[in-house]
């Protein structure tokens, strides 16, 4: 019912329906307040101007009623606010399961995804309508933003984290995407567009085209030719931590402590393996900080990832589905 | 309580004499109202330096696509009449930090404070005047510092005034990256330096010096307010002091405070590892909350005291007004997080920050009842202070309530980094500081040169102000609500925005009348400081303090013995008295309802 609304770009998600019925309601409480307040004020400032030096204003010093009635109110609208908010920023914050993975990486001046299924794109994001999308967000030098206003939602794209958002597109169109945190001097050029299409058009999209190499897959060749299987064996019997079924888990650390193996403690302990040792383990991993891309290193965090239980080939399944 | 029935400034040894030359009674003087000058007066001349950046950058706003021959004399800014995008980056950096931290940090706080808390609170000077010279001598070289950025090396700093990391850790990611940044880095060490002397006056004067008779609850808002800001600003400034320092050794000394592993910068590897981004942000934001409330809090209490002075009548809900300054001084320490919704922190941190930024509206919502209930059945004179003060509640209404649109996280996700902000903060933060600046300017005016500034030129330059501020930053929301982001320097190369341009273009020429606006107060000040029509000690007939002085006050501020206060300084129209107001120096056993606790 609010697309109509002049007020706001083209509603065309799933979230932009919860957050535009917010906005709504957002718009009449504060209307509502600032024309009344306004008029107060301007009322007053006509009706108690003073007329002669011998009027004499009443003598008022304060109403403890009063100010509990707008203390109280102003509260309990604020209470119904935040819940609402927060109810909409929850399952903003909860990326559905049976999401499409895509995973992004931000640079001067440009955006690189690719689908689990291999397809990279620059620029450029196909999905297909009425199906939830997740997107994993890195950056591989500042900071930049990933915003859709159609879809009202927005993600920075952190270096040396990965953020995950989240959108299902209502219909098929092409929507605007941009780059909502300053990057530096072609800022205003890292613009790119979301193609959402009829769950057919895309599956013919996907299939398009010579078959891509997954992440996975292309996880697992670069994982041989960086020579990490030298050390990390399956059998435990390698110089380095087996990594079948470590993504996700407790680590327990050398001298102490715990860490979750989760995205952001794989891609440090790539980069940069001092950082962090496992308990039991020698520090003898040499960096690979400057040998592997960002794109890389998320190839790697996808074969790992695929490494739970038996060996790689569930996970590569997973990808293509 | 602290009672300063030592009369302590009398104890000072600088109190006994006045400078006689020139240069120590007017340049490197340690008399607060002379420094309160000085800081005005820089920071007016800062505003009108950042005021012009922000006119070039509504010039690029509106007429990209238009060539500027007579702007190439700007040789780093324009090349054949076109602007380059690295220059749009450098003039919306330094006009938000020089108009944030140099202007309306500066003028309400350093300017006023220094002018009135001795004047209000019974004392010769401030605690520490030799500090106070000092301080004032710290911040000029920090003005210095940032303003000769734009002539060095590939010119200013461009990471925003927010100068989040890496753009602003690594040298080579903008042209603005190099010398500009660390000039940036800098002149922030000496503000923040000067600032702290500041706070550490503002605080001990007000906690020691008050006169006999002059609790804490008998106090001002003005002077609340000022007590306020300099604790807020000794508790918060440091972690910024801290941020810059290691931006700096990021920056210069290799180390990676910000700089996280395996970055690749236009092809070239970044030799850092293990640093974070959000750390700055954690960092620059802690500091960075409480600063707004630094800016907006003066504006408050400026208000307050000059409402009641052109209304005739008492203060409404002292108390509560004390308390919801309190409360929004405290609750700023907790909200931080709210600008960095978008930067994937946990949803469950998200709602601890979004709470307490809900809650701010309830002690704002009580600021704006009260200024309302005092005005109810007042008998208002209108006159330019009190036409400031009404702006002020006015923008306070407008800039506050669209926080509560930012201040929830589902709808902030989508304004973030919009012009919505844009219009939010000059409204609210930037707005009520500046109308609460020139309200003061007007009301004190008496207490500085000891002369009248001309009503009709201030109630001509309000009114322009007036509209064309809203003019200016109400359509803001607008094209926020559309999706147009700050800090883009052709708006016009999204599709999307295209018909936005009509829009931008009045904003940009109600900026130009705004600008222009400003004349008729610069006319106004310097005019009537040398030639303004002398004003008496008491002009207002006001109730407060410092307006036992004379006009203006000499070395030492009272001629004779220092006065005692025997009320609060909001006895208006008190039934029975022989006058419509009741000087805080009148014994008089009338009145005084709130005082005499």
């Amino acid at each position: 019912m609010f697309s109509g609304f002049p007020l706001f770009p083209e509603q065309a998600s799933t979230l932009a329906l919860g957050v535009d019925g917010l906005y709504f309601f957002l718009v009449l409480v504060t209307a509502f307040f600032f024309v009344a307040i306004s008029a107060a004020l301007l009322f007053f400032s006509v009706k108690y101007r003073r007329r002669s030096p011998h009027e004499w204003p009443a003598e008022i010093h304060g109403s403890l009623m009063l100010e509990l009635a707008w203390s109280i109110v102003p509260f309990l609208i604020c209470v119904v606010i935040f819940a609402w908010g927060a109810i909409l920023f929850f399952s903003m914050n909860r990326p559905p399961d049976n999401a499409i993975e895509v995973s992004v990486v931000g640079k001067r001046w440009m955006w690189k995804l690719q689908h689990m299924t291999g397809q990279r794109e620059i620029n450029e994001l196909h999905i297909p309508v009425g199906r939830a999308v997740k997107l994993t967000l890195t950056s591989e030098d500042v900071i930049h933003s990933f915003f859709v206003p159609a879809f009202r939602v927005k993600k920075d794209a952190v270096p040396g984290r990965y953020n995950v958002m989240w959108f299902q597109a209502t219909k098929p169109g092409r929507y605007h995407l941009f780059c909502a945190e300053y990057c530096g001097t072609q800022h205003s050029r890292m613009i790119g567009e979301i193609i959402a299409m009829e769950p057919a058009d895309f599956q013919t999209w996907i299939q398009g085209g010579p078959a891509p190499e997954s992440p996975v897959a292309a996880g697992q060749k670069l994982f041989a030719e960086l020579n990490c299987i030298t050390c990390h064996r399956a059998d435990s019997q390698g110089r380095g931590p087996v990594l079948d079924g470590l993504a996700g888990s407790t680590v327990k650390l050398l001298g102490g402590g715990t860490a979750v193996a989760d995205d952001t403690y794989l891609r440090e302990s790539i980069l940069v393996p001092a950082a962090k040792i496992v308990d039991g383990y020698q520090p003898i991993m040499p960096t690979y900080q400057g040998q592997v891309s960002e794109e890389g290193v998320l190839h790697l965090l996808a074969y790992i990832q695929s490494l739970k239980g038996q060996a790689g080939a569930a996970g590569a399944a997973g990808g293509n589905k | 309580m602290a009672h300063a029935e030592t009369h302590a400034a009398e104890a000072h040894g600088h109190a006994d004499h006045a400078p006689q030359s020139f240069i120590w009674k007017y340049v490197f003087s340690k008399d607060h109202k002379v420094i309160g000058i000085q800081y005005y007066v820089t920071a007016m001349f800062m505003a009108l330096i950042a005021g012009l950046l922000a006119m070039t950058i509504r010039l690029q706003l509106a007429w990209p696509e238009k060539t500027f021959p007579s702007l190439n004399f700007l040789t780093k800014g324009y090349t054949d009449g076109v602007m380059n995008p690295e220059f749009y980056a450098m003039l919306f950096t330094m006009h938000g930090t020089i108009m944030v931290f140099f202007v309306l940090s500066t003028a309400p706080v350093s300017g006023f404070g220094n002018m009135l808390i001795p004047l209000q609170v019974g004392a010769r000077d401030m605690a520490f005047p030799f500090l106070n010279g000092l301080s004032f001598w710290t911040f000029l070289p920090g003005c210095i510092v940032i303003l000769s950025s734009f002539f060095v090396g590939a010119g200013a700093a461009a990471g925003g005034w927010t100068s989040y990391p890496p753009l602003s850790a690594l040298r080579s990611a903008v042209p603005g990256s190099e010398m500009g940044q660390t000039l940036w880095i800098i002149g922030m060490v000496f503000f923040i330096a000067s600032f702290t002397m500041g706070g550490l006056n503002f605080v001990t004067t007000i906690l020691n010096m008050r006169t006999k008779g002059l609790s804490m609850m008998r106090m001002p808002m003005t002077l609340w307010a000022m007590f306020l800001v300099a604790v807020l600003g000794l508790l918060s400034f440091p972690a910024l002091t801290a941020a810059s320092l290691m931006l700096l050794f990021d920056r210069h000394f290799g180390t990676s405070f910000f700089i996280p592993s395996g970055l690749v910068l236009s092809g070239q590897v970044v030799n850092h590892q293990g640093g974070s981004p959000l750390l700055w942000q954690h960092l620059f934001w802690f500091l960075g909350h409480p600063e707004v409330y630094i800016l907006m809090l003066p504006a408050l209490g400026f208000t307050s005291d000059i409402m009641v002075a052109f209304c005739r009548k008492p203060i409404f809900g002292y108390k509560a007004m004390v308390g919801a300054m309190l409360a929004i001084s405290g609750l700023s320490f907790v909200v931080w997080g709210h600008h960095m919704f978008v930067s994937g922190m946990s949803p469950y941190l998200g709602m601890a920050f979004a709470v307490g930024t809900m809650l701010i509206a309830v002690p704002s919502a009580v600021k704006t009842f009260n200024w309302l209930a005092t005005l109810w059945r007042s008998r208002i004179i209108f006159k330019t202070p009190m036409l400031w003060a009404m702006g002020v509640v006015s923008l306070f209404i407008s800039g506050g309530l669209s926080g509560i649109w930012l201040g929830q996280t589902a709808l902030d996700i989508h304004f973030h980094d919009t012009y919505f902000v844009v219009a939010h903060f000059h409204l609210i933060m930037a707005g009520a500081a500046l109308f609460g600046v020139f309200g003061a300017t007007a009301f004190w005016f008496p207490k500085m040169f000891g002369r009248m500034m001309n009503d009709t030129l201030g109630k001509i330059h309000f009114w322009f102000t007036f509209l064309a501020y809203y003019c200016t930053f109400f359509p803001m929301h607008y094209i926020g609500l559309a999706g147009h982001m700050r800090r883009i320097y052709d708006p016009y190369q999204y599709e999307f925005l295209k018909n936005l341009q009509p829009i931008n273009q009045f904003i940009t020429i109600s900026a130009f009348i705004l600008g222009a606006s400003q004349i008729l107060f610069f006319i106004n000040y310097f005019w009537s400081a040398f030639r303004g029509e002398k004003a008496t000690d008491n002009p207002w007939n006001a109730a407060g303090l410092e307006w036992t002085t004379p006009s203006p006050p000499g070395h030492g501020n009272w001629p004779g013995e220092i006065p005692e206060v025997h009320r609060w300084p909001f006895d208006y129209s008190v039934p029975g008295a022989e006058k419509d107001f009741v000087l805080q120096t009148d014994p008089a056993p009338i009145g005084d309802k709130a005082g005499s606790h």
